[in-house]
């Protein structure tokens, strides 16, 4: 085998032209070649202890798939992801790498750490674009689980079960299989495509997806126990959208992060013809700091924005989005307006015409500056007012991403449910809510997170979930 | 894939369909709505429940052709499918306990308060029924609304059919003569409930009032169906599709809504004639 690559810098990601793809929806990072990719697997240490596995919320074994690629055998890495990750194409391409895997990678004392979400992704679609190969179908082991929601934690939780012979069904709520994978993450950061192919692989590996079931409407949780399913996983995600509480508001032009992923994502507004409309316009203003405030802007810009403002009452430092996503809006030209909150959204209002079209749209956003002070109680230092330091911007978009709430529509007809303060559901550690039998995991539980987590609690239930039903 | 078991033209705009859905037809109550999608890449759109038939498990759905996917939906025929059809959303209406009841429809909004008409009636609640139409030729559901009601009153815009006027003119004639009303439930173009719940406010009545904001998901993911409420002085954003889309009249922020009903109209206009353009494309 060849010798150990002691470059302190990982194998650059081959990218589309920051002014190129500011215009277009295709997908932004293009991923290794066979060459990069073995290159820069042999950058990693194999260390014994294996540190980045403890970083991985769902313990990939990562010097052992690293291993095989070095080896030149990727189908034999895919093998190693895929006993702990049903979204390997996916979990390359959203995972915050650097604040997980790789942020306890060794080389990244010296240097930079090993790119091992580069290395996953590489992995995964050299397996989607070469094996032929259908998921074998397990037969039944008699067991019937029926699972709530077909975002990250639903799929990992219905994958892992079927793996093992469970007759599982997914409810989805909406018209498409995916969540958030396919309504809030756009196409230029996960194609769509690649998503209906994991959702694929579910189904030949015996897993029935039904659409346009509305858990806690079409159907209850105890309804589903009387179909004969013996356990229930509520993967439900963050529904309702955080609004500021600020005046204008409801301003024509005011979205929040989610209606304006959903319009460009699900419903594919971006396209040319769309039947969902959006408004195209010029300057947009994202409030928050997030991976959606990121994908919201660079959607925005894609779909002809002239100027995209992410708007964040915090600095660069403490700016929670991944930093790849950061680092591709910078490029892309979106201008990062740090320490400031909005006050007020201003709507057009002509006074000489009530009948004005115009009125009624956003015209402009008053924020005011920010300072760092004392750190809060999670060590965050919070932002503070500077009085007197009030200013104002053009705008006509307006796009809240401040969080979400989850969703009420099953915890208001399911008894006995337990939720905390916030709405969150309440779960053990191996994600048993307070009815027998029922399970939760993902942003349902913990309000919104990441994609990884969500799919680190669907395989924790997946567990629960055999456990209790294999001693029956 | 969603069967067409009937249709029904009620009027030149205005279009009655009975949906194959049988777990939505088993759940549905009067005041809820459902989502669908004409075709795949159609837009989702919501439509409220006009009628169940638990047995046959299809869903009636009564709506005017005013956009590109009511025009596609309009078109389809007896026998053909939809694409999606998602529900029973929202809130049903609180019809227990009521045992005198004013219903106020306008519109094609008569569809939905055609069924609450129907289960107070059941009920043995007193219903008196005010129903609106610009003109005769748009008058729809009279028999159902003369069999569900104690007393009726037709109105249109231009006199062609039983009285000329708004349908606030026989609700204020009646609270003026002392009617006493449990509650008056309104269902119609925004303007319409607007001025509804401004009438009866000198009285206090209460007023419900259906809304029916621009929606995508309708299951509280996309927070486009938002609307302020006065609440005690105070402003409180709900969500159409998961706390209504009933509402109270007296609270609800009418003009705000009327405002944000407008969002698209120029996408839509647009949208509508190229659907129309299309339609006489196939037929040439």
């Amino acid at each position: 085998m060849a010798k150990a690559n002691m470059s302190p810098e990982r194998n650059p990601m081959p990218s589309q032209d920051p002014k190129v793809r500011a215009h277009n929806f295709d997908e932004v990072a293009l991923g290794y070649s066979e060459e990069a990719a073995i290159d820069e697997a042999m950058r990693c240490l194999g260390c014994k202890n294996m540190p980045c596995v403890n970083g991985c919320p769902v313990n990939i074994r990562i010097p052992d798939f690293i291993g095989e690629i070095k080896k030149g055998d990727f189908e034999g890495a895919y093998q190693i992801i895929s006993e702990s990750s049903s979204l390997p194409a996916v979990c390359g391409r959203v995972c915050p790498q650097e604040k997980q895997c790789e942020s306890e990678c060794v080389r990244g004392i010296k240097g930079e750490s090993v790119g091992i979400g580069r290395l996953e992704r590489f992995v995964a679609d050299w397996h989607n674009s070469h094996s032929k190969e259908a998921p074998a179908l397990l037969p039944s082991n008699g067991h019937k689980v029926a699972v709530i929601g077909s975002g990250p934690s639903g799929l990992t939780c219905a994958g892992d079960l079927a793996k093992k012979g469970y007759e599982v069904t997914v409810f989805e709520a909406l018209h498409v299989a995916g969540g958030v994978l396919v309504y809030g993450i756009p196409e230029f950061r996960l194609p769509k495509a690649i998503v209906a192919k994991e959702v694929d692989t579910l189904k030949k590996s015996g897993v029935k997806i039904e659409t346009n079931i509305i858990i806690g409407k079409t159907l209850t949780v105890d309804e589903i126990f009387d179909m004969g399913f013996e356990a229930v996983f509520i993967g439900s995600g963050a529904g309702l959208p955080n609004f500021m509480g600020i005046p204008g508001e409801s301003l024509k032009g005011v979205y929040s992060a989610n209606e304006f992923l959903t319009r460009s994502n699900l419903m594919k507004a971006y396209l040319d013809n769309p039947t969902t409309p959006i408004m195209k316009t010029g300057k947009v203003a994202v409030v928050g700091g997030g991976n959606v405030a990121m994908d919201a802007a660079r959607t925005a810009l894609r779909l002809g924005a002239e100027k995209v403002y992410i708007i964040y009452r915090r600095s660069m430092e403490e700016l929670p989005a991944r930093r790849e996503e950061v680092e591709h809006a910078i490029e892309e030209g979106i201008e990062f307006s740090l320490l400031c909150a909005p006050t007020e959204i201003i709507g057009y209002n002509n006074p000489d015409d009530p009948r004005d079209p115009k009125n009624g749209f956003v015209k402009a956003m008053k924020l005011v500056k920010m300072e760092l002070g004392e750190p809060d109680a999670r060590g965050r230092r919070r932002p503070v007012e500077i009085e007197g330091s009030e200013y104002e911007i053009d705008i006509d978009t307006v796009i809240m991403s401040i969080g979400t709430s989850p969703n009420p529509l099953i915890k208001s007809t399911t008894d006995g449910l337990e939720v905390n303060a916030r709405g969150g559901i309440i779960v053990t550690e191996e994600g048993l809510t307070s009815r027998k039998g029922v399970y939760a995991g993902g942003d349902a539980v913990t309000g919104a997170a990441t994609v990884i987590s969500a799919m680190g609690a669907g395989k924790t239930a997946a567990y629960a979930i055999d456990k209790e039903l294999s001693a029956k | 894939m969603y069967r067409i078991t009937e249709k029904k033209i009620l009027n030149p705009t205005v279009v009655e369909m009975q949906i194959e859905a049988p777990p939505v037809a088993k759940k549905a109550l009067p005041g809820q709505f459902i989502i669908l999608r004409t075709d795949e890449n159609s837009e989702r759109i919501p439509l409220t429940v006009a009628g169940t038939d638990k047995e046959n498990g299809t869903v009636k759905i009564i709506f005017q052709v005013v956009g590109a996917t009511t025009t596609a939906l309009s078109f389809k025929e007896k026998g053909d499918y939809i694409e999606d059809f998602a529900g029973p959303l929202g809130i049903a209406s609180k019809l227990d306990e009521l045992k005198k009841v004013c219903i106020i429809g306008g519109g094609v909004g008569c569809a939905i308060a055609m069924p609450i008409a129907e289960a107070l009636h059941n009920s043995g609640a007193e219903v008196t029924s005010i129903i609106g139409f610009r003109n005769k030729d748009l008058l729809i559901l009279e028999d159902e609304f003369r069999s569900f009601s104690d007393k009726l009153h037709i109105m249109t815009d231009d006199g062609s059919y039983e009285r000329q006027g708004n349908v606030t003119v026989p609700l204020k004639e009646m609270l003026e003569k002392g009617e006493k009303f449990d509650e008056i439930i309104t269902i119609g173009p925004l303007i319409m409930m607007k001025f509804v719940t401004e009438t009866a406010r000198p009285y206090g009545v209460p007023v419900t009032v259906s809304m029916n904001p621009i929606m995508i998901d309708g299951t509280g993911m996309c927070g486009g169906c938002r609307l302020t409420l006065n609440v005690d002085g105070k402003r409180v954003t709900k969500f159409a599709c998961v706390d209504g889309p009933d509402f109270n009249g007296y609270e609800v922020d009418f003009d705000e809504a009327m405002s944000r009903s407008r969002m698209y109209s120029d996408f839509e206009r647009h949208a509508y004639e190229e659907t129309c353009n299309l339609y006489k494309k196939e037929v040439n």
